[in-house]
């Protein structure tokens, strides 16, 4: 098992929203203040992980014909417990988030990795799975994050700073509230997936450029 | 039965607050299955008739198993929390039968919708529409309505897309944003548009 291997392709090469193009309802519509990036994020890591290591566990005794019904009632387990979490000790979190707390059970990048990885693999190595891909997931959120809230209110660390109002870098007058709105968060995510994939197709060219000067 | 508030309702799913554009949901179906007019308005159709079919049968379920007065007279003692799991569990296997029965009944339109049917399953816009349901206590009619001209919205949303990501192949872009991201940009830019519905005040 190759943890730094397993990280780095959660974090980068594989990252589940800006390469697989994974789970993009949850990252554009939430995506508005780093609070709400932070807890949604670990929220789903939270909920990828043991789904992961149950599936995993489970993997020799459901049969391959009504597997997707099984993950759903895995995942749906364990999304209700973290939904109950929330609404119990982070209730402005749960009312920011709002419904994308049950819609995680949809999310495709849970049930991609359960069918393509937990399905095959051990429980330690599913285990490991869940955490970077979950980690990969939340690092895209805070970036989206960080992104729209600084073009769109003018502030940063929204709802954890700053006795939750965050702090002002700039006058709020001079900000783009359209960043906030539906079509920020469109546009926040194509360029971070285009920045994302300049950047691979770059360390592709100097690799192959490093192997022929080799 | 107050027809102005299915109207309401109706144009506020169809427009004012579009499944895809203003309230993101099922943006992996309308991004996955755009490249042409033709499987798009396949889809569109597909999950219009899921979306009403599964607010039908999960209103009943909701309310006399659920969180019924009858069986709990006491509302601490309800079966709310389970509401996602028996949600899921009702989209997922009416899709599965919706499959079955078109395979036996209707074979052109089952090949017609070929792998997309069962990736409705996994469409949060369907999730979604039973969830907001329950949310703001819609009656059974207005849980109908919303969810027929949420799916509606959905299919006006990915025509729309579709239609100008078939443009789109001729375009030339920066490298960086070939293929996916473009097609993002796009559908920002149309929801822009549909941003301007949102001074639509219906109604008062």
């Amino acid at each position: 098992m190759d943890f730094k291997k397993q990280l780095k392709e959660g974090l980068i090469t594989q990252n589940p929203v800006t390469v697989q193009l994974l789970g993009m309802c949850s990252t554009m519509a939430i995506t508005t203040s780093l609070f709400n990036g932070l807890g949604m994020g670990l929220s789903v890591l939270v909920i990828l992980t043991m789904s992961n290591i149950f599936i995993s566990a489970l993997r020799k005794v459901i049969p391959s014909k009504i597997r997707i019904a099984c993950f759903i009632v895995v995942i749906a387990t364990f999304v209700t417990v973290v939904d109950l979490f929330l609404q119990a000790y982070l209730e402005e979190l749960a009312a920011n988030l709002g419904v994308f707390i049950p819609l995680i059970v949809v999310n495709c990048i849970i049930l991609a990795r359960a069918e393509s990885f937990c399905y095959k693999n051990s429980v330690p190595a599913a285990a490991v799975d869940g955490i970077c891909q979950g980690l990969g997931y939340t690092l895209v959120l805070v970036i989206m994050c960080l992104i729209r809230e600084f073009i769109g209110k003018g502030s940063f660390g929204g709802g954890i700073l700053n006795g939750g109002k965050g702090i002002q870098i700039f006058p709020a007058e001079f900000a783009v509230g359209g960043m906030a709105l539906p079509v920020g968060g469109f546009l926040t995510l194509a360029c971070v997936i285009a920045a994302m994939q300049y950047f691979l197709n770059r360390s592709k060219k100097g690799t192959k450029k490093e192997e022929v000067a080799g | 039965m107050d027809v102005q508030k299915l109207i309401t309702i109706a144009l506020g799913a169809i427009l004012i607050n579009n499944f895809i554009f203003s309230q993101f949901l099922g943006i992996c179906p309308f991004m996955g299955v755009s490249k042409s007019s033709e499987t798009a308005v396949g889809m569109g159709l597909a999950v219009t008739f899921v979306m009403g079919l599964a607010s039908a049968v999960c209103y009943p379920i909701n309310k006399y198993i659920l969180v019924s007065e009858v069986i709990f007279p006491n509302a601490v003692d309800n079966l709310k929390f389970m509401q996602t799991i028996v949600f899921i569990l009702v989209i997922a296997s009416l899709v599965q039968f919706i499959e079955m029965f078109l395979q036996k009944t209707m074979p052109s339109l089952y090949t017609a919708l070929g792998v997309y049917l069962p990736l409705i399953t996994t469409n949060c816009a369907v999730l979604g529409v039973v969830l907001q349901n329950v949310q703001n206590d819609y009656s059974f009619i207005e849980s109908v309505v919303y969810g027929v001209t949420g799916g509606l919205g959905f299919l006006l949303a990915i025509y729309l897309f579709s239609a100008i990501r078939e443009k789109l192949q001729f375009s030339e872009n920066p490298k960086s944003f070939d293929g996916f991201p473009i097609a993002l940009v796009t559908a920002g830019l149309l929801a822009l548009c549909f941003g301007g519905f949102s001074g639509l005040n219906i109604f008062g």
